[in-house]
């Protein structure tokens, strides 16, 4: 019976949120407040509708009731209970019923947190959340219904969630990345709000940006899962390919990132706020259009999601309706919106365009790259593939110029700064950026990369930036720590963030071009030098796990005479699915990884491997950097000047 | 389970050799510029079979196949750009992730080129522009809610 | 208020985009099939032995002549063997069919032609996949409808069916007849 309940539920929480999409917002088009003041009661009913529908599919899952369709076919009796519990989102269903839980889980904490919103701006923001969650029930009612059944004779057994899903990385990685998706909602439903309501003063800026904020950084941390869970789980030491499935995530956090600077301008010096209005639409479409390219099946990636071209139209058809739809309201409203003020080149503001600019240039062109073997092929021109080598150079041409503007202007100040007094400073930060970064590598390699050499120049120039900043701030304080405190978490969160990105690009430029990768044949007690290490295979065991059986290498790593790791590769069987998996063994530190996995048996009796050895320097600081970002935009929304409006609410 | 049982065998007959002989590599380059050629090459072409996947992290056959043809026509001295050609005349253009230039795929240049200078030219803009005299007037329900903002405010 | 022409650019990039979206769902665009680098153009030049005979060896002179059908197909492939019947029966109706026995064993090949009856008129043995990777096969079985001249029509990835024969299949043969 549950499984029915489940669908019950869903259709209720399709029904409340039909009330929520049309009522409230027929209250603020008519200017009638009791009408306005539904929006929280049928919020609530959503996400208690949807909540009741998540929880009864993930007891589906953990209880093994195989009748379900989905848990036939995505998850197994013999998975640890961790993985059932997580299979319910490994699969198009599942996860389409988590997409709309965090939505309507989004709209109850505006409700909650936002008490001193208007009640017009509030009906309107929740209304117009209610309208894309009404797309997407309708969407998982008519084409993706997650309790369909297998009747009457339920199989004994499922067939197995994939071997690549039963890990840690698919716990974490997609509930945060959807948190990020979704949490752009917010972000656009307060831009539409303000175009229906007409209302674009300051209040609108200075509500959404925490909310802009809090999806940035999970979108942040999504990535940074992703990108990890791929690096040790793939098997091949990779952790970004530029596979249509990541760019649609990459796209998204480009345009989150431009929006959460123009937030910033719009309001504290009330400019850039059509521009904001337009970067927040974009970056819940482009959230969108990710869903959309990974279900529809229209482009192949690594990440194979069950794909079908009527989801496809049906989603497609909810994407124009919110996307087409917003942009006209866009083009009909958009002149409403007045802007006054000046600034000059050297601003705080010009800086922030810049950066505006630039990322939004990286995101169509990441878009147009992605999309071009589709166009190619649907117009007969020819069948093309489109691949790290073209992402990589235009990526890394307008980061340069990302990295290089980012040093001048988180220093300047707004509207117009006299830049006379600081070129002494910026000549000695890039002339000592230029030189620390050609001797640094090289006194520790003794290898020369002009990569390496520009990558990290870049990343000391924006240090020495960053430490100016803290210098400038502590002028006029008597102490330290009191100018510190002075600051505000507001410009902590963005040295933060930006120390963090300084962090993830030392990450790369490091591991991009210092890592070395070579394939050895080895037998048991074999051993071979590389890179200063000397790796020595001890054996091959036999492994037998929960639902697959494996063979499982070990391998010691000396660095002269001390032992510095011991890593154990495998290569799993997953009996159920009859699929074959490598696991890596990465052993690490904050300064390298030492990753070898084993590629193939090169003989019958499987003792002798090719290997595949690798030392990757630095590649944990691109996460780690992540992490910080992250955290620096958390830490900047809870700058006081937030607090104040929330506590001011409640009094 | 075959190859299981194999594998047990192979267990067993670990233990025995406990002497450490050095390891060949897989694969051995003439010289060291094959070895990047070989490593550039094989990171650029895609598996024709595969979802989306370098033929060097590939285990499908056609991509050992692939890879294995390029590491010969390394040593039979032929250019990168040979190389891809004779790859593109049998699979198509679909194995080369790096696009080769043509009226398609000037595109993936011209679109960025042409978003920047439109970026660049709105900047120019922006910083240049006359002060322009704004009406600034608020209306009456402006005005309330200015105020209600600045009470908010200084709470 | 003055119109902004600016406003509307995001609505019509974004209406171009769906457009083409719908299209390429609409029209079923299937990323993953990739039609032959040869489609056009000669088959390629081989010399390869005979499976039949190890004495004879055979170039692209001697299977050309008539439409054909080349079929890849080897004895580790299921898949081949699940087409292999289908391909008796168009052998019965008088196509033209050369296998390619590709990365085989000549034996076992040779085990499996008698076991399930002969539908090829010649079969090249091609233990290597040297045949094989001048035509840009990836894997077994592909089928490549040539005609009459040797130039190659279509190719075929993956196990013909009657089904797909009588739909498709069928009509392309019979338009290089």
């Amino acid at each position: 019976m549950f499984p029915e309940f489940g669908l019950f539920s869903l259709i209720l929480a399709w029904l409340f949120a039909f009330f929520l999409a049309v009522v409230p917002l027929t209250g603020v088009i008519g200017k009638r407040e009791s009408l306005q003041r539904t929006a929280l009661g049928f919020a609530w009913a959503v996400f208690f509708f949807n909540s009741v529908a998540f929880a009864i599919l993930i007891h589906a899952f953990v209880t093994d009731d195989f009748s379900v369709s989905i848990v036939s076919q995505n998850s197994n009796s013999l998975l640890p209970w961790y993985y059932k519990f997580s299979a319910t989102w490994g699969n198009h269903e599942g996860s389409m019923i988590m997409w709309v839980f965090m939505l309507s889980a989004w709209m109850v904490s505006v409700s909650l947190f936002a008490q001193t919103l208007t009640t017009e701006l509030k009906a309107a923001v929740l209304s117009v959340l209610g309208i894309i969650a009404f797309g997407f029930l309708a969407f998982i009612l008519f084409t993706s219904n997650p309790f369909a059944r297998i009747l009457p004779v339920p199989p004994a057994e499922g067939s197995d969630l994939n071997p690549l899903l039963q890990d840690i990385g698919l716990i974490l990685h997609p509930p945060t990345l959807y948190m990020g998706y979704v949490g752009f909602s917010v972000a656009f439903a307060f831009a539409v709000s303000a175009l229906i309501t007409g209302r674009f003063d300051a209040s609108w800026v200075r509500w959404s940006r925490p909310w802009t904020n809090i999806a940035w950084a999970f979108l942040t941390l999504g990535i940074a899962l992703g990108s990890w869970w791929a690096y040790y789980e793939l098997g091949w030491g990779g952790w970004w390919f530029w596979d249509p499935v990541e760019n649609a995530s990459f796209m998204p956090w480009l345009i989150g990132t431009a929006l959460i600077h123009s937030q910033a301008v719009t309001e504290k010096r009330n400019l850039f706020k059509s521009w904001s209005v337009l970067l927040a639409i974009f970056a819940f479409s482009f959230s969108l259009l990710g869903t959309f390219l990974v279900r529809s099946g229209v482009l192949t990636s690594v990440h194979a999601f069950t794909s079908d071209p009527n989801r496809g139209l049906f989603i497609l058809g909810i994407l124009g309706l919110t996307i087409i739809g917003s942009l006209i309201l866009y083009a009909i409203n958009a002149h409403k919106i007045k802007t006054s003020g000046q600034f000059k080149l050297a601003s705080r503001e010009s800086f922030i365009l810049m950066n505006n600019i630039l990322l939004v240039v990286i995101a169509f062109a990441v878009l147009f790259g992605t999309l071009l073997p589709l166009l190619a092929d649907l117009f007969h021109w020819r069948k093309l593939s489109v691949g790290p080598p073209f992402f990589n150079v235009i990526f890394n041409i307008l980061m340069v110029v990302l990295l290089a503007l980012l040093g001048i202007g988180q220093l300047l100040r707004w509207k117009k700064h006299n830049l006379k007094s600081w070129w002494p400073f910026f000549i000695a930060a890039g002339a000592g950026a230029i030189v620390i970064a050609l001797v640094l590598p090289w006194t520790l390699t003794g290898q020369l990369h002009w990569q390496v050499w520009l990558g990290l120049a870049l990343v000391f120039w924006v240090i020495g930036s960053l430490v100016k900043a803290i210098l400038d701030r502590s002028q006029n304080n008597a102490s330290m720590m009191s100018a510190m405190r002075k600051a505000g978490l507001g410009f902590w969160g963005m040295w933060l963030a930006h120390l963090g990105l300084v962090i993830s690009t030392t990450g790369v430029v490091l591991v991009a071009n210092l890592d070395i990768e070579r394939d050895f044949r080895m037998a048991a007690g074999d051993s071979v030098e590389m890179d200063n290490y000397r790796f020595v295979f001890d054996q091959v065991s036999q492994q037998q796990g929960p639902n697959y059986t494996a063979q499982k290498g070990h391998v010691s790593v000396f660095r002269g005479d001390r032992e510095v790791a011991q890593v154990n590769p495998e290569k799993r069987y997953y009996q159920v699915k009859g699929s074959v998996m490598t696991e890596a063994g990465i052993g690490g530190n904050l300064f390298r990884d030492i990753y070898v996995s084993m590629a193939e048996p090169l003989n019958d009796e499987r003792t002798v491997w090719s290997m595949r050895l690798q030392v990757k320097p630095f590649v944990r600081w691109l996460w780690f950097g992540a992490i910080l970002m992250a955290a620096g935009g958390i830490l900047s929304i809870t700058d006081k000047r937030y607090r104040m409006a929330v506590k001011g609410g409640r009094s | 389970m075959v190859w299981s049982k194999r594998a047990l065998f192979s267990l067993m007959s670990c233990w025995i050799s406990v002497v450490a002989v050095a390891a060949t590599e897989v694969l051995t380059f003439d010289n060291e510029s094959f070895r990047e050629r070989y490593a550039k090459l094989t990171y650029e072409l895609r598996c024709p079979k595969c979802q989306n996947q370098n033929v060097a992290d590939s285990l499908a056959p056609i991509s050992e196949d692939i890879r294995h043809k390029t590491y010969e026509m390394l040593h039979q001295g032929y250019s990168d750009q040979e190389i891809i050609d004779f790859m593109v005349a049998r699979y198509t253009e679909f194995v080369i992730y790096k696009p080769q230039l043509s009226i398609v795929t000037i595109w993936l240049w011209i679109i960025p080129a042409v978003l920047l200078l439109f970026g660049l030219l709105l900047l120019w803009r922006f910083t240049h522009s006359q002060p322009a005299v704004e009406d600034i007037t608020l209306t009456e329900e402006e005005e309330q809610r200015l105020k209600t903002l600045l009470e908010d405010k200084t709470e | 208020m003055k119109f902004k022409p600016m406003l509307i650019l995001p609505l019509v990039v974004v209406v171009a985009l769906f457009s083409v979206f719908g299209y390429a769902l609409m029209s079923g665009v299937n990323p993953k099939e990739v039609p032959s680098a040869l489609t056009g153009s000669l088959l390629p030049e081989f010399k390869l032995a005979d499976l039949d005979d190890t004495s004879e060896f055979l170039s692209r002179e001697d299977i050309t002549g008539k439409p054909m059908l080349v079929n890849i197909w080897a004895t580790w492939c299921s898949s081949c063997k699940y087409e292999h019947p289908f391909l008796n029966s168009l052998a019965a109706d008088g196509i033209r069919i050369i296998g390619v026995n590709y990365k085989d064993d000549r034996d076992l090949a040779a085990k499996w032609l008698s076991e399930y009856t002969d539908p090829y008129q010649i079969n090249v043995f091609d233990p290597n996949g040297d045949l094989g990777f001048d035509l840009g096969v990836t894997g077994a079985p592909e089928t490549f409808f040539v005609d009459s001249q040797g130039h190659v029509q279509y190719r075929y990835q993956g196990p013909i069916t009657n089904d797909l024969w009588q739909n498709k299949l069928k009509a392309i043969f019979d338009g290089m007849v």
